[in-house]
């Protein structure tokens, strides 16, 4: 049996009492050693969902369990300790006034020893290849750059859950990917839980399992290749599928067998490939 | 408005311990009403360009000129209100740019700021407000009491309230919503299309720089790297990834097509559609010929 991290049992949220519900009945658990992506439509509810898992927010109906301590004012100090989460605009989260300092400053809160964060800060701004920026403010930098620095100051941390808020959508394609890599290497080496909230349908595509919000609601739970053979009914709420479930969507329109759903090159090329040894 | 970059340098800080070149002896022609891509990796200096077409940076060396306008190391326009009020920019980070107790404030500053009257700033926003998707409803609401996705929707809003001649855009699908970011790039097209408007889209997103624009430029470490078509700049596979660039999706999988059938489908720019039949006809050719 896996063992769950984090759970949201019967959740609600609003911004105020006079406010609409953002947040309804929402429940699900995400395990230990898992890759979570969370998608839906702009103003679903990802980033408040995000919000009340490290207790900058709290609900007013439901409950939040992190590692088994429940999400309130008394636990919530610790709950911080254990969850590390990147902003959607990482001006939200800067604090050091120079980019070593910046990513120093949670290490710092946690009582790491000098030394250790040193050698750590060369470490991941090195892993996010801005080992270069060591002295440069914040502010400086290019959108991208912000981002991989947002991103480095949380990996110093080591956290329990890492939540990334659309965390490389400004890197170019390549450093996206690379990002990816190696926070996906870290995830599965220190076995800690990986949520990522995004748009971007490649992304999606590596999660072990995707969480789709529509409106506030849980809109369904699954694994990506089972969410993205229901084309027409994400893009109903305002979502998609990626290029190659689009294609292989086509082709099947044009009497192209495709039997096992693809989702990426090569599993598009070898379906085509058997069929073409078939004929 | 035509649009000429003559040996445009820029650097951060100058003068001082940390001054950084970020742009470097960069030179372009826009013909006015061009819909332009400009690429590269993260730091390349894209942001650093945009930020010259409305007089928010001055080349350090060099000159822009934008229609009439010439800005260079030694002059500035005197009338920089009026260029802004011709060539708008969405910037990068949709927070950048509002600040306004409601929303609707927020869209409408521009244009007031321009002498717009009233009535036609309501109708503006009123024609508005659907085209990039808001609910009214968020009208009344402070800008950063909202979502990611729909501050940058109201970032674009309060850029087109003030109908710009030029269109200058930062990434400005990013933190879209799938269907947003398509219907988004739309609506773009389609007012460079009506109006005639130049537009410079800045983008991480090889597919819609092929899909919408006539003409791409690729920046490396704050040069120019290669322009031209996008036909022309996306085949050169390895020219791209040598700075940190990828060819389209399209054309990568039409590559592996080849490598694994030794049949080639040449790259026209096709849809998804296309495609497919394209794949279906090389098939079906494979067959009859066996
Ligand atoms: N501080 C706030 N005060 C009031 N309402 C808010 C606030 N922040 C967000 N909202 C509203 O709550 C809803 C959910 O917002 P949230 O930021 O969780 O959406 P999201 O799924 O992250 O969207 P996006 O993809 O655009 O980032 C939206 O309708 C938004 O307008
Ligand atoms: N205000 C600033 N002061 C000093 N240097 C800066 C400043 N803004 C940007 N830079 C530097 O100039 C270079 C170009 O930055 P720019 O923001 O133009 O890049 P970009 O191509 O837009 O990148 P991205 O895709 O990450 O947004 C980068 O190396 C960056 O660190
Ligand atoms: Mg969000
Ligand atoms: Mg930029």
């Amino acid at each position: 049996m896996r063992e769950k991290f984090i759970e949201f049992r019967n959740v609600s949220f609003r911004y105020g009492d006079e406010q609409p519900w953002v947040l309804e009945n929402v429940s699900f658990e995400i395990y230990k050693d898992e890759w979570v992506a969370i998608i839906g439509h702009n103003g679903s509810g990802k980033s408040t969902i995000a919000k009340l898992m490290n207790g900058l927010l709290y609900p007013q109906e439901g409950e939040i369990i992190i590692n088994g301590l429940p999400v309130n004012d008394q636990h919530v100090w610790e709950v911080r300790r254990q969850v590390g989460m990147v902003f959607q605009n990482p001006d939200n989260q800067f604090v050091g006034t120079t980019v070593q300092d910046d990513v120093a400053f949670g290490m710092e809160n946690r009582g790491v020893p000098r030394e250790e964060m040193t050698k750590r800060i060369g470490e991941v701004l090195k892993a996010v290849r801005m080992e270069d920026y060591l002295l440069t403010e914040p502010h400086r930098l290019s959108g991208g750059q912000k981002q991989r620095v947002a991103i480095a100051s949380v990996l110093a941390i080591n956290p329990n859950v890492l939540i990334l808020d659309e965390a490389t959508a400004m890197l170019d394609p390549r450093g996206r990917k690379e990002i990816m890599q190696t926070v996906a290497d870290i995830q599965a080496k220190n076995e800690i839980s990986l949520i990522t909230i995004t748009h971007d349908l490649q992304e999606v595509v590596q999660a072990e399992r995707v969480i789709v919000m529509n409106a506030g609601k849980v809109w369904d739970e699954a694994t990506p290749r089972e969410i993205f053979t229901k084309k027409d009914e994400l893009r109903e709420i305002g979502l998609d599928v990626p290029f190659i479930a689009l294609l292989a969507d086509e082709l099947k329109h044009n009497d192209v067998s495709i039997i096992n759903e693809p989702l990426n090159h090569g599993e598009l090329l070898e379906e085509l490939w058997t069929l073409h040894s078939k004929m | 408005m035509d649009i000429t970059f003559k040996d445009v340098s820029y650097i951060y800080q100058a003068n001082s311990p940390f001054s950084h070149k970020a742009l470097e002896d960069l030179s372009f022609h826009i013909p006015s009403g061009t819909f332009v891509a400009v690429i590269g990796h993260t730091g390349s200096g894209k942001s650093t360009l945009i930020q010259h077409l409305n007089g928010l940076l001055t080349p350090t060396i060099g000159e822009v000129q934008i229609g009439d306008y010439f800005i260079n190391a030694d002059k500035k326009p005197e009338n920089l209100k009026e260029l802004r009020s011709r060539v708008g920019v969405v910037f990068q980070y949709p927070e950048h740019q509002l600040f306004d107790e409601t929303v609707a404030k927020d869209i409408a500053f521009g244009p007031k700021n321009f002498g717009v009257s009233e009535q036609e700033i309501e109708s503006r926003i009123e024609e508005i407000i659907p085209a990039v998707g808001l609910d009214k409803q968020l009208l009344e609401r402070s800008p950063f009491d909202l979502s990611g996705g729909q501050m940058r929707r109201v970032a674009i809003a309060g850029v087109l309230a003030i109908k710009p001649e030029v269109l200058v855009l930062d990434e400005p699908t990013a933190g879209l919503d799938p269907r947003g970011q398509r219907e988004m790039m739309d609506m773009f097209y389609r007012l460079h299309k009506e109006r005639k408007l130049t537009t410079i889209l800045v983008t991480h997103s090889m597919e819609d720089a092929v899909r919408y624009a006539d003409h791409v430029i690729i920046m490396n470490k704050g040069t120019k790297y290669m322009e031209g078509t996008p036909e022309e700049v996306f085949i050169q596979r390895d020219a791209l990834n040598k700075v940190q660039l990828d060819v389209p999706e399209v054309i990568q999988f039409i590559n592996s097509f080849e490598e694994r059938f030794h049949i080639k489908i040449p790259f026209k720019r096709q849809s998804v559609q296309e495609l497919a039949i394209q794949i279906q006809q090389v098939l079906k050719g494979a067959e009859s010929s066996e």
